[in-house]
């Protein structure tokens, strides 16, 4: 089968997945607190936020895994949930944290087992596996392959249906970078091919190289939502300065200088965004001198990601 | 052999076939399976064969003359061990069962000296008394013959079928409660939870793949009974069949239930030794039911060990056909319909 039959034209207009105020609570916790997402066809979206976040609670619920307290889901325009009928079921693809598939299994026989599942659509195992690079490795148990290989596995297990949109939960958590890459292959060819992609994940660099869209959660709710251009220029800051000195400067005055657009810290240093750093890095030298602050070091980078969730959330991402 | 994975199976069957596969592939699984419950008959088997019926141990003091040439008359013919033991030592004999019976030489006539308590001791009185009035001539007032009972009593013909059914029991609980409890804790469950997959094809499955596997090892145990132990079947090994899927599924259904919930391999072998524990101890496998107090005998046949133990052993030792285990057929039925109803109710995937 050619590879580019594999995902089935989505004729439905509207969004791949709407989520309306999906709202969880684990006894006195709420894990996820009024959550209002959209995947659009053929986009791929980014679930982004630090461990503890509802990033797994919320794909759960999206996946019909676990019955939301308060909202409501939509896929292809029609309700969905933990009842979803299997041709419902059919459309997604999931690849979950940490499953284990079977270890003592073969590639093809675990592939094959997930193809069975599936009677209106899919795709053969052999093209699941050619997809994740895999096909060389079809004999071989699973407990032999390297993590990447198990996650691409995973992934494969979740293709092998055909599905609509494929969910993906930390796809590449604990891969070197060789492995991550990999996968990123993976997904942008889905992609490409016309499927639309959920992913969760807590690396920055790989939202803004995967991700059309991006959603950042924090304490079970959504805090800001765009494409990840869009998101760095909310940050308005062209530059981003993190600051160590001695001394004790005022982190009100340094936020008031001019060409500085905000202030956060972390650890023992001070993160500043600079909309206008020409004008900015001068003051701020100037200033430190004033107070008797001595720069211990200064470094400046180009915005990123990681800075708008420094800058929303006040906690780096993987320090969960 | 590679496998291009073009063919398309039913769920059902690729879920059977892939359990099947997990369970073939683990090492030591033969063993467990196949092995150790031979090894266990042929300990047993062994330990208790019959022997043939022990000898009185008879005994006299060195010098009772007229004694001592009663017991060689008695060695000589085969039918007695003696010891020749000093007056002291005599009265301690008797106490211990070192010796059985005692002869002295008394002014009316032998005196056998035993201890009555013992059945041991009122046998020996009666042979050797026999015997000697016998050797002295004495001629049988009337004639007499023996009917033996055909050797149905020996002790492998009853421990057999309770192996069996203990190892059916085993096989099941735990190849069925952990295979599920292991998937929940690798998480395996939440993930096919989140395929198309019907739920019941995988319970299912799971149950299918222990039934391919006892259908061998039963097959190869009874073989091994017939080979080893001479135990014929005498019913029908249709019936031995059905006898042996309801206790199957009577205990795949007792695991579905413990494994509903349970998430951790610890956990589910406690919740496991509670369940069986009890029916090792009462259900007639080592040795039979019947020596609990009557008023428990009732309660007992409703384990479902028991049923099971009491079917094998109506069709393997006395040929009893379909009618004949009805009652222990619908006490394992309503074990594994019940326990069915409990697991769907409580089961969960997460």
């Amino acid at each position: 089968m050619d590879a580019a039959q594999a995902v089935s034209g989505t004729s439905t207009v509207g969004p791949a997945l709407a989520a309306h105020g999906l709202v969880k609570r684990f006894g006195d916790l709420v894990a996820v607190d009024g959550v209002d997402l959209e995947v659009r066809p053929a986009e791929c979206f980014g679930l982004l936020g630090p461990n503890g976040a509802g990033k797994t609670t919320t794909i759960e619920m999206m996946v019909g895994l676990t019955e939301p307290d308060e909202g409501r889901l939509e896929l292809f325009g029609q309700a969905f949930g933990t009842r979803a009928s299997r041709a419902q079921k059919e459309r997604i693809g999931v690849q979950l944290q940490e499953t284990q598939l079977a270890d003592k299994l073969t590639l093809i026989e675990v592939t094959r087992l997930f193809r069975s599942f599936y009677t209106s659509r899919g795709i053969a195992p052999r093209t699941a596996l050619e997809s994740v690079g895999l096909w060389e490795k079809r004999d071989a148990r699973v407990h032999q392959l390297s993590g990447g290989q198990r996650q691409r596995l995973a992934v494969a297990t979740a293709l092998v249906g055909q599905p609509d949109l494929l969910f993906l939960d930390e796809p590449t958590t604990g891969l070197d970078p060789q492995a991550r890459r990999a996968l990123w292959d993976v997904v942008e060819a889905y992609r490409n091919r016309g499927g639309s992609v959920l992913l969760t994940t807590h690396y920055m660099e790989e939202a803004a190289i995967l991700c059309d869209r991006l959603a950042i959660m924090d304490s079970g709710r959504v805090i800001a939502e765009g494409t990840p251009t869009d998101l760095v220029q909310q940050l308005d800051a062209s530059q981003v300065l993190v600051l160590r000195t001695g001394g004790d400067p005022s982190d009100e005055r340094l936020a008031g200088l001019p060409g500085v657009s905000g202030l956060t810290r972390r650890d023992d240093a001070r993160v500043l965004s600079l909309s206008r750093p020409a004008e900015a890095i001068p003051a701020i030298v100037e200033y430190l001198a004033s107070v008797q602050a001595p720069i211990q070091s200064l470094e400046t980078h180009q915005a990123s990601l990681e800075d708008v969730f420094l800058h929303l959330t006040g906690k780096a991402l993987r320090d969960g | 052999m590679s496998d291009t994975g073009e063919r398309h199976f039913p769920a059902l069957l690729e879920l059977t076939l892939s359990r099947f596969r997990e369970f073939y592939r683990e090492p030591g699984t033969v063993f467990w399976a196949f092995g150790f419950p031979m090894l266990l008959a042929l300990g047993l088997g062994l330990a208790f064969r019959e022997r043939s019926v022990p000898l009185a141990r008879v005994g006299a003091e060195p010098g009772d003359r007229e004694a001592v040439e009663f017991v060689e008359q008695l060695l000589s013919a085969g039918l007695v061990e003696s010891e020749l033991l000093g007056a002291d030592e005599i009265g301690a004999a008797l106490t211990s069962g070192r010796l059985d019976l005692v002869l002295q030489s008394g002014a009316e006539g032998l005196v056998y000296r035993f201890d009555p308590e013992r059945a041991e001791g009122r046998g020996a009185r009666l042979a050797v008394d026999d015997a000697l009035q016998r050797l002295a001539g004495r001629a049988d007032a009337f004639a007499t013959s023996d009917v033996g009972m055909q050797s149905r009593t020996r002790y492998i013909d009853f421990l057999f079928p309770g192996i069996l059914g203990m190892t059916l029991m085993s096989s099941c609980v735990w190849g069925v409660g952990y295979t599920l409890v292991l998937a929940r804790k690798r998480r395996l469950l939440k993930r096919l939870a989140a395929t198309p997959m019907r739920r019941t094809d995988f319970l299912l499955g799971v149950f299918l793949s222990r039934l391919l596997f006892l259908g061998l090892e039963v097959l190869m145990f009874l073989g091994f009974g017939y080979l080893v132990f001479d135990i014929a079947l005498r019913g029908s090994v249709l019936t031995v069949g059905v006898v042996a899927f309801a206790g199957a599924a009577a205990f795949s259904a007792l695991a579905l239930v413990v494994a509903a919930r349970v998430a951790s391999v610890e956990a589910a072998n406690g919740w496991l030794n509670l369940i069986t524990l009890p029916m090792w101890m009462l259900s007639g496998i080592f040795f039979s039911y019947e020596r609990f107090p009557e008023a428990l005998h009732a309660p007992i046949r409703l384990l479902p060990l028991t049923a099971l133990n009491d079917g094998l052993r109506a069709v393997i030792n006395d040929g009893a056909g379909f009618v004949g285990v009805a009652p222990e057929l619908l006490v394992m039925s309503v074990w594994a319909v019940g326990g069915f109803l409990v697991a769907r109710w409580r089961f969960v995937w997460q």
